[in-house]
């Protein structure tokens, strides 16, 4: 019963490279590596991912570079730590080679006599030159001077020379030669450029030898030929360039092992570019061969492109936001600078994504010998678009998903014709008689409603169950009965927000909000859900920027992803903390309050209503900031007028230790059972504190003897310590969850070298201190602490409890494994009331007998065979039956399933007699009817005698 | 094998010793001090209070926490009678359902830490002042340190912690504070407990296996076999002795 969502598919992420196979016409290849270290093979033609490998994360994983020849693709991984080739069909790997330690710097295919042999890597002092057919290392050579030259570029022209090439900032530019067979420096020159900083980003090759540098000051380009003499050329440009603008130049190699094309493109200006050629005698000015400079339009991306060798075609395309919503993709030749007939793309854009970022194209010739091509666009929304011609869109891929930073789960709506009907009885009334009729027209609508339902359930059933088509839109977006399907709001890195169907995974809102930083912080709160109709549901994302703290508030609805047209406050000053109250306006959105860095606070909605409601609570009203980096918690209380008091403050000398965490409790928890029912038959109650918070630290001193977790129990109103516990050996990764009256945490012990769960769990004690009312205030004694460890034979990447509607479901913990795996472990097995030995007591209450080790048994794995890569956070949301738990999983990948703590308690199986069991209540009942009649009569027989 | 055995022994130990001290720690970790001593070798920090009915805090000195430095850590709390004034207020404040406030500056416990050099700012707390008025100005401070002995936290609770809006007549009631003051040190948690866990397992086996091996075909059914060997004799005291014989082997 566990659904993985179909329609979502396994994701990359931002594409870094793109290649297309264009080894052969009819490849559908195309290969990414991605920011987030993945190596893809897609599907051209569906967008599906033929194969796909997950590197480590962080900088050991991170892709260099990704070159192509033939079947085989080169990568480097991990600053030059790694060259490993890669069979592309079925995603095999060739070889891979350990490379020398060094920061890598360019790598390039050499060519010997048209045949690419060997692949030549340079790094910040070293160059290597490996065999391309097994990777084994051919030469490997210092660079001379390496301590002053920055070398930045490896360049064979094909035939047989190794070039590489350095700077000295604004000094001279140095051209080392190689030779091939056994790295002997053949030449060494250098020439004086003054005026250069970076080869890079002012230097390309051109034609067959040549480098091309732009100077920006003397607005000059220099030609720098590698091979004869030490002459160099210096040609000034014909043309302005645009103020401010660094001019850069593009050319393009289209086969490794021949010279790059003599044509070349020069920018001048944001969308202002000239093609020129550089006519093969080295010294003569270059020829100035089409000059693009289009007025009225606006030339985003400029790319030059050429392949299909065989007929040395060259051509360029250029993108153009035409408007706001679509772009114009154009071929045009090379040596005329005309566009080619019938290649205009002409692309509209999701209004509610991004601009176009990247672009990718294959160009090839037709049967015709027209040139045909295919674009892969990536906009700034992150979205993968294929393009062919004319304007036609293959397939799209949301690669934003892969990054999913928060998320929440929101009910859906009433069916459509009961939400309208509703809609109706909101409104204000004319008078009686129109009412009469609209309660009359309304309760026929709804007969009909359901007429129609019965016919479609009966219809349905006498379909095999595959053949029904359940496609989700928003017509078909209703609840149904125990509200097992909902809305996802998923809230990207990017700053794309997604609304997608529970049930199947269908995307069905997507908005992309511009002008997000890259390294903010999201959160979201569902204000008003759904059911307070004629009301919409409402959610609220917090923006935060990570570094001035500054945030916006972006309002929404989450069935429709429409923007809310509500005014919102402005936030001139950076947030510190958020908090949503269960106070309500009267249009039934719950209370935000935003705490600034002056600690006044904003109220979101700032209606009278709500103003008013806040000063009568406002003395009930508490809450806390922590400020890590000076290791202080603070508690704070809300004063009538808005402003706030500082009440407590708790310290925790950053010196010794700093806080990893600070988790509460959720608000939408139940607890349905205030204590434990001992063996002796006494109760043991629960400290159920739902102000009770839960703060991690780590040591500062990371020597595994004297390295320490530490665990606060602290009151968020009163500020009181209620438990301060000391985890000897212990290290992060440090996961948590923090529910009912408990605490779980993992951590790395450092001596034993393992993963180790610990649980404390509070108790009252045999009676409660006040059984009506919990308030942090009143709670004079402090509670009893159990804990217990165990071994945890696994690494851990995420934790969370399931979650149910009345809390009577016994609770699991939801373990996400680095292998992908989702492990849903009782809880039972993490109870500090494990007895060393049974007893008949310990056996009553169903106590399971310590045991250090905690198992893993196959039959937990929630996910099966559907792993989840990278999996970053679980997601859990009770259901309308007790006894189910939503889980959303999400990582690289989105996986969404129901788990049943307790198993399925409150649902009939399956198999369930209908049948039979109304039969024998059916005959049970004309039994009773029958044997009554034949009571009577023998009764009135009997008074007759 | 055997001095592996024997070590694991003196870890399960340890950790017993270990975990019952803690677990007495934490249930009744208060240590009230006894009489209070002339001479301290220790140091003190102020304990400041304050109470105003315009709840802008204005912090005055209510005692000194003597803190004797060492292994145990003595702490004493000698403080002032409430003057009238102070009273009244108090009782004001109670009325206007005000906070009674304290705060002791940030100090570490370790005698040498003391002149390192001086932590800047203070640890705050608060009651409700109706609690502490109708608890008769009993309460309960705890001064929380982390592993190094620095103070983090101090907390207050009255004893008892209600405000039922009880009218404290006597103006007596709230003249001394009687406090409970202590210091509370974290708690180390424990380990996950194998050695403890091999040994009962060892004892399981030795229990298990034990009779299995020793107990022989005529041990276990002895009182079977001799059952049936007396009642064959019964019967075949009648039957002439041949056949008995024979079922016998």
């Amino acid at each position: 019963t566990s659904i993985h969502i179909k329609n979502l598919p396994q994701f990359v992420g931002k594409v870094q490279f793109a290649l297309f196979d264009t080894h052969s016409q009819a490849s559908k290849k195309l290969l990414v590596a991605t920011e987030k270290n993945i190596f893809a093979s897609l599907n051209s033609r569906t967008g599906d991912l033929f194969w796909r490998h997950v590197d480590k994360t962080g900088p050991d994983g991170h892709i260099n570079t990704l070159m192509m020849h033939g079947q085989d693709a080169v990568v480097v991984v991990g600053n030059g730590r790694l060259l490993r080739s890669w069979e592309t069909t079925v995603g095999g790997l060739n070889w891979e080679t350990v490379l020398d330690t060094g920061s890598f710097q360019s790598a390039a295919y050499i060519g010997v006599q048209d045949v690419v042999r060997y692949v030549a890597v340079l790094k910040k002092s070293a160059i290597s030159l490996h065999y391309l057919s097994s990777g084994h290392q051919k030469w490997v050579e210092n660079l001379p001077e390496s301590d002053t030259v920055q070398y930045q570029t490896v360049y064979s022209g094909g035939n047989g020379q190794v070039f590489v090439l350095g700077v000295v900032p604004n000094s001279h530019i140095v051209i080392v030669e190689y030779n091939i067979e056994d790295g002997e420096i053949m030449k060494q020159k250098s020439v004086a450029a003054p005026w250069l900083s970076s080869l890079q980003s002012s230097c390309v090759m051109v034609g067959s030898g040549v480098l091309l540098c732009a100077d920006p000051t003397t607005k000059s380009l220099y030609t720098f030929p590698l091979q004869s003499a030490d002459q160099t050329t210096m040609t000034p440009i014909l043309l302005e360039v645009a103020a401010g603008f660094q001019p850069v130049l593009i050319s393009t190699q289209p086969h490794p092992a021949r010279p790059p094309l003599s044509e070349f493109f020069l920018q001048l200006g944001p969308d202002y570019h000239i093609l020129l050629h550089l006519i093969a005698l080295l010294f003569s000015p270059s020829k100035i061969a089409a000059v693009m400079s289009p007025k009225n339009e606006t030339v985003s991306i400029l790319f030059i492109l050429s392949n299909s060798d065989p007929f040395h075609l060259h051509t360029y395309s250029v993108i153009r936001a035409n408007g706001s919503n679509a772009s114009v993709i154009n071929l045009y030749s090379a040596d005329t600078g005309r566009r080619l007939l019938d290649t205009t793309i002409i692309y509209s854009m999701d209004p509610n994504g991004g601009k176009p970022a990247k672009l990718y194209i294959h160009t090839f010739l037709k049967k015709d010998d027209s040139v045909g091509y295919r674009v892969l666009v990536q906009t700034e929304d992150l979205v993968l678009t294929f393009l062919q011609q004319p304007g036609m869109v293959v397939w799209s891929r949301e690669e934003a998903l892969a990054d999913v930073v928060t998320m929440e789960m929101v009910d859906l709506p009433l069916t459509g014709t009961q939400a309208e009907l509703e809609g109706e009885f909101g409104k204000k009334a004319d008078g009686l008689l129109p009412m009469v009729l609209k309660r009359l027209s309304s309760q026929f609508i709804l007969l009909q409603a359901w007429m129609s339902h019965l016919w479609k359930l009966f219809y349905d059933a006498r379909k095999p169950r595959s053949h029904v088509k359940n496609e989700v839109t928003f017509e078909t977006l209703s609840r149904d009965e125990f509200n097992l399907q909902k809305m996802m709001v998923m809230v990207t890195a990017s700053g794309k927000l997604f609304g997608i169907d529970s049930k199947s995974g269908t995307v069905l809102w997507k908005q992309y909000l511009e002008n997000i930083q890259p390294n903010s912080v999201f959160k979201l709160m569902v204000q008003r859900t759904t059911a307070h109709f004629p009301h919409p549901p409402q959610c609220t994302l917090l923006v935060k920027d990570k570094d001035t703290g500054l945030g916006s508030l972006y309002v929404f609805n989450p069935i429709f992803g429409k923007k809310s047209h509500i005014s919102v406050p402005a936030l001139p000053r950076p947030i510190l903390q958020s908090l949503l109250l269960p106070l309500m306006d009267q249009d039934y959105s719950k209370v935000l309050l935003l705490i600034d860095d002056q600690y006044k606070v904003t109220a979101f909605p700032s209606t009278k209503n709500v103003l008013q409601q806040l000063q009568e609570m406002a003395s009930s009203i508490f809450f806390y900031l922590v400020d890590s980096s000076q290791g202080r918690l603070s508690g704070f209380r809300l004063r009538k007028d808005l402003s706030t008091e500082l009440i407590w403050e708790v310290v925790i000398p950053t010196e010794v230790q700093k806080i990893v965490g600070v988790k509460g409790k959720r608000a939408n928890e139940h607890v349905h059972s205030q204590g434990r029912v001992m063996g002796d038959r006494s109760v043991l109650y629960k400290y159920l504190n739902p102000n009770l918070l839960a703060v991690v630290t780590e040591s500062t001193d990371s020597h595994q003897e004297r390295s320490f977790v530490g665990i606060f129990l602290i009151d968020g109103v009163t500020g009181r310590i209620v438990h301060e516990a000391v985890q000897r050996k212990a290290r992060r990764p440090v996961h948590f969850v923090h529910s009912e009256n408990w605490v779980v945490y993992v951590y790395w012990n450092t001596k034993s070298r393992r993963n180790e769960f610990s649980v404390l769990e509070l108790f009252e004690g045999m009676e409660l201190y006040n059984s009506t009312v919990f308030s942090s205030l009143d709670r004079p004694r402090p509670p009893q602490v159990l804990q217990q460890s165990y071994i945890f034979p696994s690494p851990i990447s995420t934790l969370e409890a399931t979650l149910t509607e009345k809390g009577i479901t016994s609770r699991h913990l939801l373990v996400g494994l680095p292998s992908g795996a989702i492990v849903s472990l009782p809880k039972m097995f993490l109870d500090p009331r494990r007895p060393e030995v049974a007893s008949d007591q310990s056996r009553e209450e169903n106590l399971i007998p310590y045991s250090p080790e905690m198992p893993i048994r196959t039959e937990w794995f929630i996910n099966y065979n559907q792993t989840v890569s990278r999996v970053r956070g679980i997601y859990t949301a009770p259901s309308g039956l007790e006894s189910t738990c939503l889980v959303v999983a999400y990582g690289l990948d989105i996986y969404q399933t129901r788990v049943y703590p307790s198993k399925q308690f409150d649902v009939l199986k399956d198999d369930y007699d209908y049948v039979l069991i109304s039969s024998v209540l059916l005959g049970l009942f004309f039994a009773t009817m029958i044997s009554k009649r034949l009571a009577e009569v023998k009764l009135l027989n009997r008074a007759w005698r | 094998m055997a001095p592996l055995s024997s070590s694991f022994i003196a870890i399960v130990f340890v950790n017993i010793v270990g975990f019952y001290t803690q677990y007495g720690d934490c249930n009744n970790g208060r240590r009230v001090p006894e009489t209070i001593e002339s001479d301290l070798t220790g140091f003190s920090v102020p304990l400041e209070h304050s109470f105003e009915v315009d709840d802008v805090p204005r912090f005055w000195v209510r005692g000194n926490i003597q803190l004797k430095a060492g292994r145990e850590n003595n702490v004493f709390l000698s403080q002032a009678m409430l003057s009238e004034k102070d009273r009244s207020v108090l009782k004001d404040v109670a009325a206007v359902d005000g906070l009674y406030r304290i705060r002791i500056p940030r100090v570490s416990l370790q005698a040498d830490r003391q002149t390192d050099r001086q932590l800047e700012g203070y640890l705050t707390a608060f009651v409700r002042a109706c609690s502490l008025v109708e608890s008769h100005l009993s309460d309960v401070i705890t001064l929380h340190t982390d592993v190094s002995g620095f103070v983090i936290g101090v907390s207050i609770v009255t004893m008892p912690g209600a405000c039922r809006g009880a009218e404290v007549e006597d103006e007596v009631d709230l003249e001394v504070f009687n406090t409970t003051i202590s210091v509370m040190a974290p708690v180390n948690a424990p380990a996950p407990e194998t050695a403890l866990f091999i040994e009962r397992m060892e004892q399981e086996m030795d229990k298990k296996g034990k009779p299995q091996e020793q107990k022989s075909f005529f041990a276990k059914y002895w009182y079977l076999i001799l059952g049936g060997a007396v009642f064959l004799m019964a019967t075949s005291s009648a039957q002439p002795p041949a056949g008995g014989g024979r079922e016998q082997s």
